[in-house]
């Protein structure tokens, strides 16, 4: 069976009718859809092994914790970290910068003058905490912009210019996207890993998008933090990942308390758990964190596949002329040289919310609005925009429903 | 004089005859080209329901009678379309009239299951604005 046939019947999902029609799903930027093998190891855990992890001596906790901890063993295979210990598991990409966030600001290593880096096209779940972290000990955002929007090259390539100038204005983070969930542009982060870790100033990335179209390798890549979302890349919502450093780990204090996360508790004193669950307090989502191991056991046999490869440049070319097939559109970052499977864009006279509510009725599941990245999109669309983004499993057909679609939204919103 | 269920009762009518979504969808936006606009004056944060993935403005007049007449804009047109029904349903009453109605044609042609939870946000709040509005006058 050719691909992308051969992993597509493993997503029941797909097979869906919506009004009638046929689904099509383009809107796996927000998240992904299931294979079979993890919504079988989900309803198996729940049917056959539900118990807390990491507590209690019964059989069912055994094979609870056993199958997270596979979980995160997967993880470290998947993105090469050194050791299961620099995996820590959480509720998701936000979650984990936050994380990163306040566990920075209460160990002291973000202060009043202090700056923190961030791009342009930043998603919302990589403002906010800083943000936050700024109002709380005095430090500021240092903001590099990005090429597009009509008043420079539309690439979404980042003004390394400004980056190295800003590196020298006391930065003590940065905070990166790998790929931003509006520009799909991949951004050049191991020569900004590399220029940041010149100047000593560790690197988070945010790998929500990059994670799933871009292989990862966390030792060659060097950076400090890499956090992503299990639900993007084929696991259950409610799992994340933050990968971290070892010695950053271990010299960042927790910024939640709670169970799991203890040594040894007494209302004078409290010893923490050592790495990872140091940073797990309470009840993780264990069933969610069991299957990142299948799930990421897919997304490789995937990459693997040469045929997936040639399946996305052909998916690539196709969306590309599909949007060039409609008079006066924007697309974000069109002239791009490497970026994923995924664009924002804007139809002059189309409201982004009238063509993605019509493109429903033709089975087509589009984005739109600001998409949790208001700044971007206020520049580049204001303040409103569409997108499209696939998966391995969408195909060259569903692509050609999208274009027919596409063009008969257009003629009708602007007859 | 027709009532406001009487009204309610047309738009379902009118609507039955589309079996097809997208047909619906066609006639909400030709129904919001043709809704009068309340003009830039009347585009004031004010006027602004939040709570819209789309930006709609509504004003609220009251005349000699004590009957309301409302007038609305969207930058986005199927939501034009679907607070001119809300406008046709309400324009033109009492205060009274609208705090006791329930908005069943809705549901009845199935905006509210077919929207989005971000939409259905939207209609509710556009109806929350309409009633706090009645609500006002009602409490002078």
């Amino acid at each position: 069976m050719s691909f992308p046939s051969q992993i597509r019947r493993d997503f029941p999902i797909l097979n869906r009718t919506i009004a009638g029609r046929p689904l099509v799903y383009f809107d796996n930027a927000a998240t992904s859809q299931r294979p079979e093998q993890v919504l079988r190891m989900q309803d198996a855990l729940c049917r056959e092994s539900n118990a807390n992890i990491h507590r209690a001596v019964h059989t069912l906790s055994d094979e609870a914790t056993e199958a997270y901890e596979a979980g995160r063993r997967a993880v470290q295979r998947f993105i090469n970290a050194a050791a299961p210990e620099e995996i820590v598991l959480t509720g998701g990409t936000t979650m984990a910068i936050n994380l990163v966030a306040n566990c920075l600001a209460w160990g002291g290593f973000i202060k009043e003058g202090d700056a923190i880096l961030l791009t342009e096209a930043e998603h919302h779940s990589n403002i906010v905490p800083w943000q936050m972290v700024c109002q709380r000990t005095g430090a500021h955002l240092e903001v590099v912009p990005v090429s597009a929007g009509g008043r420079e090259a539309n690439d979404g390539g980042i003004d390394m210019e400004a980056y190295r100038a800003a590196l020298h204005r006391g930065v003590k983070m940065v905070a990166i996207t790998h790929v931003s969930n509006i520009l799909g542009v991949v951004n050049p982060i191991v020569q900004m890993v590399t220029e940041a870790h010149a100047l000593g100033i560790p690197v988070l990335i945010d790998g929500a998008q990059g994670i799933v179209h871009r292989k990862v390798d966390v030792q060659a890549l060097g950076c400090d933090f890499y956090a992503f979302s299990g639900h993007k890349i084929y696991a259950p919502t409610g799992i994340g990942v933050l990968y971290g450093r070892r010695e950053w780990l271990e010299k960042l204090p927790p910024f939640m308390g709670g169970g799991d996360m203890v040594g040894r508790v007494s209302f004078s004193n409290t010893t923490y758990a050592d790495l990872p669950l140091k940073f797990e307090a309470g009840t993780a989502n264990f069933v969610a964190g069991a299957c990142l191991k299948p799930a990421l056991e897919y997304a490789a046999s995937v990459a693997d596949n040469p045929a997936a490869a040639a399946h996305e440049q052909q998916l690539m070319a196709a969306m590309k002329q599909a949007l060039a097939s409609v008079d006066s559109i924007y697309v974000a970052a069109a002239e791009a040289t490497d970026r994923v499977p995924l664009w924002s864009f804007t139809i002059e006279g189309v409201h982004p919310l009238d063509a993605a509510m019509l493109m429903d009725k033709m089975g087509v599941a589009l984005r739109s609005g600001h998409m949790c990245a208001e700044p971007i999109v206020d520049r580049i669309g204001g303040g409103s925009m569409l997108r499209a983004s696939l998966m391995p499993y969408n195909t060259l057909e569903e692509v050609d429903i999208f274009r027919e679609a596409l063009q008969r939204t257009v003629k009708i919103l602007r007859k | 004089m027709t009532t406001i269920n009487e009204i309610q009762d047309a738009i379902i009518d009118e609507f039955s005859v589309y079996d097809e979504w997208l047909d619906k969808y066609e006639y909400l936006i030709d129904l919001g080209r043709e809704m009068p606009l309340i003009g830039e004056a009347g585009k004031t944060d004010a006027n602004l329901i939040d709570g819209c993935q789309s930006r709609v403005w509504l004003t609220c007049e009251a005349d000699a009678d004590g009957r309301l007449h409302f007038a609305a804009d969207s930058d986005a047109i199927i939501t034009k379309g679907m607070i001119s029904l809300l406008i046709r349903v309400v324009d033109g009453r009492t205060p009274q009239e609208i705090l006791a109605s329930e908005f069943y044609f809705i549901d009845a042609i199935g905006l509210r299951e077919n929207l989005s939870p971000t939409r259905a946000g939207g209609l509710a709040a556009m109806i929350k604005r309409i009633r706090d509005y009645a609500a006002a006058y009602v409490e002078g």
